[in-house]
Order: structure tokens, then sequence, then C-alpha cells
């Protein structure tokens, strides 16, 4: 892997390479529209260039990358000049060299003539393209009016501005726009006094800026620089390997010094991120080294007890014996297991083949549990797959955009850079949700219509929707005939135009205007390529499974699936989220969605496994709760996830973890459930870890280790040690050996191995012998489950409502520069953003209760009540209020309730009716 | 030259009855330095909503003309073109004396708030040369003594 990329200078153009141009005497074909300069990096020719860059247009403004052209005047810039029929270049002669070094000779006279000290010196392409043109003197002197003085920016955590050391190519301002889609840099003044500039703060801290590091990848010098790079160096190799933050799964080049990550760079190859990165995959890395990693096993009896640090052996053994005491006396069903999404494929499949084959029974789960579980049902009961429909590229072919219950600039924020770009070349853009999230209104987006519906109506409101497509004759009748079951299309038909799912009689329920919700239906439908993205704040509901359904119905009954630029797309939280579904994590199925009750099935797996399995799907993670506090269930493995915060209703949680006789915590760090825990096992961070995430569109991404195991063992070497010390023997010698344990056992990764996905970047599954190259859209000729499955959507409105001591609703979500509880970020320097949780509240209900901004306020449920800062913001509406759940000390899930999903026991995290008062009067209110 | 104080509703109402038109920033630009003798730094942000723009941008439209002032100017505003046939003309000599006169270096305004001198870079009077705005008024053959009648 090599540590410069090349740079073609100007984007490829698609199409085929019609036309043919003779560069220095070398011909070359290349696709309609394709600069002259990129052309000549294809034949192999690099035109000095400064201002261009492949990942941005052409801009010709730093005038090095003049040619001559037979038949034209003048000496036009290659990156601005497209590409001729027969067209003859001349990129070097005594004449352009001339004028290239003229030019060289400007940008040097106002440059800081610190080479050997500067942070770039080894990787400046300002002082490369001086050694390219040979430029040896500056005849201006370094005398005259210059930049030297001016002063460093260093408010942002991670990277510096150095005006002293800009030339003004304004790729940083490009990349910011183009790539971000944040337009946060400009250039202010002009002419000599022109400076890059954040904005009006004229720091970076404090402008619109979002830390995404595009400016510093686009920027030539080192005027914009990573400050670990200041720090450290220049990286002397790298490591291609994949973010473990969110699903949108980027893949990145960690840059390194022997064992030590200089920084982490987005791949221009990334199939999911093509180059882009946001500031937790860029940046939010310095977890892995943090102090308070623990990496030496520890024991202890009692959770009262102080820790004890043991070797390896000793936890494995202790644990093994302890789960097996625990079965002996309270039966083989006692104990069970979670599987972490934030780990990879290879380690989530060997926990649960520890649980089914090891454990003997089938309670194992995954937090996706509490995420995307309503996903992976609704979506096999219509269409046959527990996954969404498109690749994160079939938005730049959509016309019609819905975000429904997602905030993809915060949670999900290099998709979401990808889509505004959609929208900024003209795709219309619905949002919607409660909250005014930023794609409602920001610099070059906004959405056509905000449907601000209360929260917990999406059922509603998507029947509303379907009615105005039945009703008013814009179903898709050919792909309906020919693509779905006709009877229960039927039924939901009549169902769907019956009286009471049209938008004028549930107005009352959504808040939404019928007219806004009729357009919306009426734009969905005729538009052209319209799809849906959503996210939790579609799944996290009492009836989660019925609102992804009632979309897909949608989709189904529009003709909206099955191609590009359309589909059912769930914004998948955790990195590897899909892949923990998808490896057999839910109690009831293995590894591809098989059901273990099927005899068939579970005959193939005893066979590979050598050991007769449990035909009774397990328990899932709420059933493990009741079960402990019941007293059935008693032992319990959490593979790296901290349940204690991030699952609803903490003191039910916690009196549950309370409850067990055996905890076996493996995780970076000693979380908020490791307090309860018997055995805690150093787990591996992303940077340690040989294996695979699959994220939101199905892609399994390569993670390759950039440093060995810091507690000295894989977390899968564990999880065999344990299983083999009870007595069922797992043994691999790689990671590369599970995943062909994997493919051998799972159809859909039939054709996956770490060999081909090394050789081809990537696959997104089903990888069959019918798809060797993986399938990036789903349901191309015909539905998986055989003829789309229309499933009828009753709207029930929650049973959490509001009342007089409880009349506002809480919902919850993420913001920007945080990751869920926090684990990782809170332990980086993304902490500048985010210091504490805070509850947005709008400004009448604030002032109805005396709430000032930036005060203190209780915030109570049913359930329990909790104290965090309030701001003031009418990104909420009125009655709605909003927090986050990043910080253990606002422990936001002291408040929300058990309520869950009817068909997956997601917990209904986006609808808590609450109080909110100043800090201190709540009790009153509550006792009252 | 009387402007109003900065005030936000006012400057709101101004930007929205110029939404409709096309490339709307420029005009609500000077609209608002009609208003108020300058762009207050407040403006940025209410002009980035009202149009989808980014505060850089705005920003950087706002630094980009010189015209755009960002501080209040002085009651007169004076204006000498210093463009190459003013300068034939001895337009030099006359800034010399406007320098000396007011107290005030190209650019600044007076402690005072009367005055601020400005340079422009051609009215298209060149043939009227040496030329000046006084207060948006524009004067041809200028002396120093007729400037002095000017401001008196």
């Amino acid at each position: 892997m090599s540590l410069r990329c090349q740079d073609f200078g100007t984007p490829a153009k698609q199409g085929a390479a019609s036309i043919t141009v003779t560069i220095d005497g070398r011909a070359v074909s290349v696709p309609e529209g394709t600069s002259v300069m990129r052309a000549a990096a294809e034949a192999g020719i690099m035109i000095p260039k400064l201002c261009a860059s492949d990942h941005l247009e052409p801009f010709g403004s730093c005038r090095l990358c003049l040619v001559e052209i037979d038949g034209r005047k003048g000496t036009p810039a290659s990156c601005t000049t497209p590409v001729a029929e027969g067209m003859k270049v001349c990129t070097n002669n005594p004449r352009l060299s001339a004028l290239r070094k003229g030019v060289m000779e400007l940008y040097i006279s106002d440059h800081p003539l610190d080479c050997l000290t500067c942070p770039a010196n080894g990787n400046c392409e300002l002082q490369d393209m001086a050694g390219a043109v040979g430029l040896r003197e500056v005849r201006y002197g370094f005398a005259g009016e210059n930049h030297l003085t001016e002063t460093k920016d260093t408010s942002n955590p991670y990277f510096q501005y150095d005006p002293a050391k800009c030339i003004v190519c304004s790729r940083c301002v490009r990349a910011c726009a183009e790539v971000q889609g944040t337009f946060a840099l400009n250039v202010s003044g002009r002419g000599f006094a022109s400076r890059i500039t954040p904005g009006p703060s004229l720091d970076f801290m404090g402008s619109e800026c979002v830390s995404c590091g595009a400016c510093v990848q686009a920027c030539p010098t080192a005027t914009l620089i990573e400050k670990s790079v200041a720090r450290l160096g220049q990286p002397e190799h790298v490591v291609e390997t994949t973010c473990a933050y969110c699903g949108v799964g980027c893949s990145f080049r960690a840059e390194m010094q022997g064992d030590n990550v200089v920084r982490m760079v987005p791949s221009k190859d990334g199939g999911a991120n093509a180059g882009h990165s946001c500031v937790k995959g860029r940046f939010a890395w310095g977890y892995a080294s943090h102090k308070d990693r623990k990496t030496k096993p520890m024991i202890r009896e009692s959770i009262t007890d102080p820790w004890r640090e043991v070797g390896w052996d000793e936890a494995i053994a202790y644990t093994a014996a302890k789960f097996r005491e625990v079965q002996d006396r309270h039966g083989p069903r006692s104990i069970g297991g979670i599987t972490s999404s934030r780990c990879t494929n290879e380690e989530i499949y060997a926990v649960q083949k520890m649980i089914r084959a090891g454990f003997g029974n089938n309670n194992v789960d995954t937090c996706a549990r509490v995420c995307h579980s309503p996903t992976g049902y609704g979506l096999k009961q219509t269409y046959g797959t527990s996954a969404g429909t498109q690749d994160f590229k079939s938005v730049d072919k959509s016309d019609v955009i819905i975000v429904m219950g997602a905030n993809p600039t915060a949670g999900h924020p290099v998709f979401a850079s990808r889509l505004k770009r959609r929208v900024r070349q003209g795709a219309k853009l619905v949002v919607i949700d409660p909250r005014s999230i930023d794609l409602v209104k920001g610099p070059h987006v906004a959405a056509q219509h905000h449907l601000q519906l209360k929260p917990g109506t999406n059922v509603a409101m998507i029947n509303a929707l379907a009615h105005v497509v039945v009703t008013e004759g814009l179903v898709n009748q050919d792909f309906v005939r020919e693509r779905c079951d006709l009877i229960n299309f039927q039924q939901w038909a009549d169902f769907v135009a019956e009286d009471r799912n049209s938008p004028e009689t549930l107005e009352a329920e959504t808040g939404v205007s019928a007219q806004s919700v009729r357009q919306v239906a009426r734009l969905y439908a005729t538009g052209g390529n319209a799809a849906i993205y959503y996210g939790l704040g579609v799944t996290e509901h009492s009836q989660g499974s019925t609102t992804v359904m009632g979309i897909a119905n949608l989709a189904m009954a529009t003709g909206n699936v099955g191609r590009e630029g359309v589909g059912v797309n769930p914004l998948r939280g955790q990195n590897n989220v899909q892949g923990s579904c998808d490896m057999g994590s839910f109690p009831h199925e293995f590894s591809g969605y098989r059901e273990v009750k099927d005899d068939s099935v579970r005959a193939l797996f005893e066979v590979m496994w050598g050991r007769e399995l449990d035909a009774e799907p397990g328990l899932r993670i709420p059933n493990m709760f009741d079960q402990a506090l019941h007293g059935s269930y008693k032992g319990m493995f959490v593979h790296g996830e901290d349940i204690a915060q991030s699952d609803p209703n903490t003191n039910h949680v916690t009196a549950a973890l309370e409850a067990l006789d055996f905890l076996v915590v493996q995780d970076l760090f000693l979380n908020e459930t490791a307090a309860y825990a018997h055995v805690f096992l150093p787990g591996t961070s992303f940077l340690e870890k040989d294996g695979t995430f699959t994220n939101a569109e199905r892609r399994i991404n390569r993670v390759r280790p950039a440093m060995a195991p810091r507690s000295g063992m894989h977390e899968w070497q564990v999880v065999a040690a344990i299983a083999t010390a009870m007595g069922y023997p797992m043994h691999w010698n790689n990671g590369a050996e599970i995943m062909a344990e994997i493919a051998k056992v799972t159809p859909t990764f039939k054709g996956v191995s770490f060999e081909r996905l090394d050789a081809e970047g990537s696959l997104q599954w089903p990888v069959t012998d019918a798809a060797p190259h993986g399938t990036p859209i789903m349901h191309v000729d015909g539905f998986v489950r055989g003829k789309g499955n229309f499933v009828l959507t009753e709207f029930v409105p929650t049973t959490e409502q509001t009342s007089r001591f409880f009349p506002l609703i809480l919902t919850t979500g993420r913001i920007l520069s945080q990751y869920n509880v926090g684990a990782q970020t809170r332990r980086t320097d993304n902490v500048a953003w985010h210091p504490e949780d805070v509850l947005e509240i709008h400004p009448f209900d604030a002032e109805n209760r005396g709430i000032g901004d930036g005060d203190m306020v209780s915030l109570a449920s049913r359930m329990g009540a909790t104290t965090l800062r309030a701001e003031i913001t009418e990104r909420v509406p009125q009655g709605v209020v909003y927090t986050t759940f990043h910080h253990p000390v606002t422990g936001a899930n002291v408040v929300t309730t058990d309520n869950s999903d009817w068909a997956t026991n997601c917990p209904e995290y986006k609808v808590t009716a609450v109080q909110v008062a100043i800090a201190n009067a709540v009790q009153t209110l509550v006792a009252e | 030259m009387t402007a109003a104080a900065w005030n936000a509703e006012r400057a709101r109402a101004i930007i929205d009855s110029h939404r409709s038109l096309r490339g709307a920033l420029l005009p609500m630009l000077h609209a608002l330095q009609e208003e108020f003798g300058y762009v207050d730094a407040d403006a940025a942000p209410l002009l980035a909503d009202s149009l989808n723009l980014s505060k850089a941008e705005v920003h950087g439209v706002i630094t980009f003309y010189h015209e755009f002032r960002q501080s209040h100017p002085g009651r007169h505003v004076v204006r000498v073109c210093v463009a190459e046939a003013c300068q034939a003309r001895g337009s030099d000599k006359l800034v010399d004396h406007l320098k000396s006169k007011l107290g005030i270096d190209l650019g600044e305004t007076r402690a005072d708030g009367e005055f601020t001198l400005e340079a422009v870079y051609c009215l298209g009077n060149c043939a009227l040369g040496p030329s000046a705005l006084v207060d948006d008024q524009l004067m041809g053959r200028l002396t120093p003594a007729r400037i002095d009648g000017a401001l008196a």
C-alpha cells in the first residue's frame, strides 16, 4: 500500500472512452468531458498543478497547468479544458516551462522558506511543484509585502490553520462546499488581501465548520494540517481498514509510524465513502490508546470486591468454570449472552457459536434489538430480506428523497454529504420528523416539505400517504401486477383507502396538515425515482415494525423498488449492526436469517459444528432482564456493549444485572455495565482487529490490524478459548478461517473470503454463484421472497401518553461529534463540541416553566428522573423535548420506559411522556 | 448623510423585501448599507438564513466589495478617486490635503465621527479629474480650496 495516492487532477467522467487525443505524442482515449489534465494523467503524464485535485471540480486558478494545443491560441489551463477529438496537446516546452517557473516564483516570494521544519515536509505539493518546474531563484526577493506574519488558528482540537503558508488555491473552500456540503469556508477580501476564512467568526471552532477534515485533506501545503502530523511527522506506512463508528462504514487509510497511528485519511476508492469522512472517523480514534483502556483480564468474586488482574489462562478457566457451575445449578438455559454490533463479523460469529454450541442454548441477542430489529423483521416480511435495498451511490440517481426519523448530518454524516450533493443538483427533499433537523434548512439545502409530525404517529403518517397513493390513482399498477402478491395488495389497498386512514382524518393524530401530506404523497408517487431513507425515529417505537412495513408497502405500491435511485434505505446505526444480524445474533435465527426451529437448517449446523443444537429460540435482551429478576436467568456474557447505559429504563436493567450470579463483560473500558460484572475481559479496538464489518448497504469491508492486540489476544480467540474450556472445542488460526466457515454455513455469504475482499475492496451480500461480485441493488428482477407482500398496518397509538403530570414528549437522538453512549468519543477531543447532554425545549414550553437558556432542569418520567441543562430552541416543536444519551452522567435512559415494538421488542426510546422543571422543582410537581 | 442605528428587526424586514429578487444578496447588502450606513456583523447570519447560504459565503461577499462597510462611517464620507486619470490630474495632492485637514488616513473615520475618508478607483468622470464623491455628490475639477468649500 503506497503512502501517496495518484491524483488525476479532475474527477473521472462516466461513459465510454470515445475521445482520442494525442498528448506529447502519446495517444489516449477518454470519455467525453474529461479534462486535458486528466487525459494526460491517464497517459502517464503529470502536468504540474496546485489548485486541481480529482475529488474537486476544476477551478483554473493556479495557472501552473497551462498547456499548448494545436490550432488554439494562448496557453489554456489543462484542468478546465475538456478534450476534443483529435486534439494535439503539448504539456512541456521552453515557453510553458518559463511560464510555470514565473508563476512559482510569485508563489514562493510570499511563502515562508521553512521547509525543513514544516509539518508538510516530505508531503507538500507546493514543494513538489517547485521541484517539478525547476525553481532555482526568486527574482522578486522576499522583502516585499507578504503574509508571513499572519497568526495561526489552532482553535480546532485536531487541525491547525496557518495562513502564512496559504497559497489561496481554494481547494479547502471547494472541498467544504462540493464534498462536505457545509460551505463553512470562503475567501475573504480580494487581491492581495485574499485570505481563507471560516466566516465572520474568523476562527474554526466558532464557525459553521463540522470538522470533517475534507479541507485538511484537500490542502496542498501545511496551511491546513492535522495537529497529529505536526506533532509526530509524516507516516511511513499505510494500513487500509474500515471505520468503527456508524453504519456508513467508511474505508480509511491508517497512516502509521511503526504501530502508532499518525492520522486516519478516508480512502478515495472506499465503496461507501469515496474519499470522504466525518469528525469521528477522521479524528476521534484517540480512545484506542486512552489511559482508561484496560488491557489485562480481571476477576472478582462479588461485585462489591475490588478487581484483581489475572493472566488470560486464569480468566478463561474461571469464566468457563463459573458458567458451567451456573448451568449445573440452574439448568442449561440459565446463561446466555449479547453480541456486539461494534465488533467484527468474525467475533460476533464466534460469540453466537459459543452460545449455541458451547452453552447449548439460543440465548443470544444483540444490540440491534434496541435499534434496527424492526427493520430486519419488517423488510423480511415484505420483501424477504432483512436489509436495505440499495447502495449509498443509488442516491445520486434519486429525484425525490424522503428522510424519515433520521438525522443523517449527525448520525450518518458521510452519507448526508452525498445526499446533500444530490439535493443541490435538484432532487426534491422531504423531511418527516418532529424536529427541524439540519436538512430542513441550511446552506444550499432546503426540504420542499417538512412534515413535523407528533412523536409516535409514524404509522398514521405512512397510512395517510398510502391513502393518497391509492385513492388518487397513483399506484404503479404494472409493478404491482408483475411483482407483488395481488390478494394481499388488494386487502392493503382497501384498508388504506378507508376514510379513517385519510390525511384529513389523521390530521388530529399527526398534527400535520392534510394538504401537505397529499402533496408529499403525489411527489413521492410521481416525481421520478423516489427513495425513502429512515433511521431510529422509525424503528424505536411501539409500532416500529409496522412503520417499516408501511414504508415497504408504499415503495412497492409506487414501484419504487428494484433499481437505482429508489428503495427502502435503513440508515443503520452501528458500524456492524447489519453484520451482527447477518451473523446469527438473534435468538431465533442462525447466520443468514435462518430459523433455529427449522429442522433442516439446524441439521446443517449440527453437522458443521458437531454438536446437537437446541431447537427452541432463546431469550431476547428484555426477556433476559425479566428472567434475571425472576431468577431463572443467572449468567451472562456481554460482548462490547454498555447495556446499563444504552438500554431503556436503566433502573430495571441494573436491577437485573445485579440479580445475576455471574456476569462477564468484554470491552475496551470498564463501562457502566462492568460495575455489575465478575469477569472483565479486555477487548481490542478496531485498529487491532482482523476481520470484516458490514455496513448499512450490506457492504462487507475489511478491517485490518494496524497494530497487535494490546490485550495480547484477539476477542474471537478469547471466546474460542472459553468455549473450549467449557468442553466445546472451538479453534481457528485467524479471521480468514472464521470467514471461510461463515461462507460455508451462510448461503448469502457463499462467495465471500478475505482473499476476494482484499482483491475487490469490498463485496455487498448476497455474494452467490448467481451474483459473484455481490449485489449493490436488491430485488432487481423480483423480490427475494418471490412476490412482494403487502402487510396491513393498523395505527395503534402508543400507551405512553402525556398527562397532566407528564405533559411533554421526550424524544432522544444523537449529535455529530459524539457516538452513542460516548464510550469512545468522550475519550477524545470531540468533547470540545459536546461536553454535556442538553435538553432542547421550545421557547413557549420553557417560558411556561420559567426556564431560561442554560438553566439546569429536571427531566422526569413515570420511570425516573435526571438533571441536565436546557437549551431553548425552535428546532423542537411545542410539546416536544429532545436530548442525547452520550454522557453517562445525564442518564437519559433513566427516564425512558419499558415500552417496546410489538414484533421485536425494540424499545420505544423515541416517545416518553415527561415533565420538565427548573432543577429541584420537579420532585414537588411529581409528588402532587 | 444620516443613517439609522442598527436594528435587527428592521434589517430582517429589509432582507425579506428583497427575497424575491434573483441574486438577492447584493441588493440586500446595498439596501442594508443604505439604511444603516454600513453592514453590521449581525447581518451575516440573517442574510445567510434568508438565502440558504452559509455565514462564510456572506462574509466572503461582504469583504470582497470595498463598497460594503463593516463599521459605522462618519457623518460625512469623502471618497477621492485615486485611479490613473485622476492621479495624472493631481489627486495625490488632494488626498494629502484631505489627510492633513481631517487628521485621518485613507480608510479611516475621525474619532469625533464627523468624517470618513476613502479612496475609490474611478468614478467615470475622468475628463473632469480629479474627482471625488462627497456624501454621494459627485464633484470634478477639484482643488483643495473647492473641496474645503464643500466640507465647510
